[in-house]
């Protein structure tokens, strides 16, 4: 049995305990914010944070989550109380199909969490496994910067 | 054929010595460090109904440790950890910025320096580094440990010397005698992030008085099935001063060295033309 923490709280996992981090978040803990594009690691949609730090969850089988804590796009806001990152993607038009945004927005949130750079060259570098097909990252860095901005006032 | 988590074992070792009997119990167990090579393949349906040999609760191979004469980097250390560590950022920046070009900040913080080393892809980014830092892979199995250095560690393409029952504990640094005079490391793929490399290059060297050179270490990789240390280059400049005439005839001893392919990511004459610009920008001081 696999227990972990996902948002803050407790989980028990009963599965196989090789299934992907990305399946057990979606499948059996109905959270369903984690998108999965490539599977291969290269795109970054299936972003979550694990002991706080960006990790591909296609790529993660979730006995080594075993002890550790899991954050998902869901711990950032809900519609009615839009994280500050959330309002940025959305007062700069960050998204587009969305499917890219939730690991855009887990990625972007880890970097600045940790006391990363709101400039455009150290967003570009910390969102450069995440890939959008339909936005553009120049609205996509834009929103980080604004969100960044908006939160040190 | 999707990866199928229900026809898999995993098999959970809490020490060096735990994973070495495991292992030995289970040979076929593919060892499992931090999944970046190995769930590309499984997620495709490549490994369905393995034992996975799961290495990541070996606490004592996620240290880093300075010790008297260098470092010794525990094979569970990550690409994140090397380029976080203050003593490698001083001591063996082309390391450190090998490290920063693997993947993005996902793969990084995942992604082994043993993981690295024992899938041997040709393009691996590091390796070029530790070759002229020539650093010592520590190997641990049935039969005690053994050193083996980054110049033998490498059979082929995603080949190692590894003896069965053998898993890669640690990686030994050893501080140069004498601190280099310049370092350069340099990767060529086809975007910033993300990307293979077509060629992959690491330079020391030691200048002694009069600008004679005292000393040179330099390799590609992805130029050859394996890292390669430019042996003849290296000799040829031993001894010699830099100028225009020295560092072209050095460059031309390049294919000594290095036998580059044509494949889908780049030609041979791409390889040798742009790995030849990036040594002599090197040895003329150009690049920073
Ligand atoms: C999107 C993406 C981008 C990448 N970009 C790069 C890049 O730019 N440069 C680069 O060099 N690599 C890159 N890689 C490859 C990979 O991330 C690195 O090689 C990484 O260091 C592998 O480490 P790991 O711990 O994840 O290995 P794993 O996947 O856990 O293991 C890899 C291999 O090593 C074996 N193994 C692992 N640990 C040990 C051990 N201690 N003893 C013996 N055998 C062991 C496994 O059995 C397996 O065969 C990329 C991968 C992906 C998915
Ligand atoms: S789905 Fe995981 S990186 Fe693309
Ligand atoms: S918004 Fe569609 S992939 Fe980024």
């Amino acid at each position: 049995m696999i227990k972990l923490t996902v948002n803050g709280k407790k989980r028990l996992f009963k599965g196989a305990p090789f299934t992907r981090l990305i399946d057990a978040l979606r499948e059996d803990f109905a959270l369903t914010g984690t998108k999965e594009g490539c599977g291969e690691g290269e795109c970054g949609a299936c972003t979550v944070l694990l002991d706080g730090e960006p990790v591909n969850s296609c790529l993660v089988p979730v006995c080594q989550a075993d002890g550790r804590k899991v954050e998902t796009v869901e711990s950032l806001g809900v519609p009615e109380k839009l994280s500050k990152l959330q309002a940025g993607f959305l007062a700069c038009g960050g998204a587009q199909c969305g499917i890219c945004t939730p690991g855009m927005l887990m990625t972007a949130h880890a970097h600045l969490k940790s006391g990363g750079k709101a400039d455009d060259a150290s967003v570009r570098t910390a969102l450069s496994g995440n890939l959008c097909r339909c936005t553009g990252y120049q609205d996509i860095v834009k929103s980080v910067i604004k969100a960044a901005k908006g939160g040190r006032k | 054929m999707r990866g199928d988590a229900k026809s898999m074992t995993v098999l959970s070792p809490r020490t060096a010595a735990e994973a070495v009997k495991t292992y030995a119990e289970v040979p076929s167990a593919l060892p499992f460090a931090g999944g970046t090579d190995v769930m590309v393949g499984w997620n495709l349906g490549q490994m369905n109904g393995r034992a996975v040999l799961d290495l990541s609760r070996v606490a004592e191979w996620k240290k880093i440790r300075v010790v008297g004469d260098g470092i010794d980097l525990g094979s569970l250390v990550t690409h994140a950890q090397i380029q976080a560590h203050p003593v490698l950022r001083k001591r063996f920046p082309l390391l450190v910025a090998a490290c920063a070009t693997v993947g993005a900040a996902q793969i990084q913080n995942r992604g082994t320096i043993g993981g690295n080393i024992a899938n041997a892809s040709p393009a691996g980014d590091t390796f070029p580094a530790l070759a002229v830092y020539e650093a010592t892979v520590r190997a641990i199995g049935p039969n005690g440990r053994r050193g083996v250095p980054i110049s033998e560690i490498f059979a082929g393409v995603k080949k190692t010397t590894l003896r069965p029952g053998e898993l890669i504990e640690a990686v030994f640094l050893p501080f140069p005698d004498e601190t280099p005079t310049r370092g350069i490391f340099r990767k060529v793929g086809t975007r910033a992030a993300q990307a293979i490399s077509k060629t992959v290059f690491a330079g020391l060297v030691w200048n002694g008085k009069g600008g004679v050179l005292t000393g040179a270490r330099l390799a590609f990789g992805s130029m050859a099935p394996t890292v390669r240390r430019l042996y003849a280059v290296e000799e040829y400049l031993r001894g010699r001063r830099l100028n225009e005439i020295s560092i072209s005839a050095a460059a031309e001893l390049l294919p000594n060295d290095v036998s580059p392919i044509d494949d889908i990511r780049s030609t041979r004459e791409y390889r040798l033309t742009v790995s030849r610009n990036i040594l002599t920008a090197f040895l003329k001081g150009e690049l920073k």
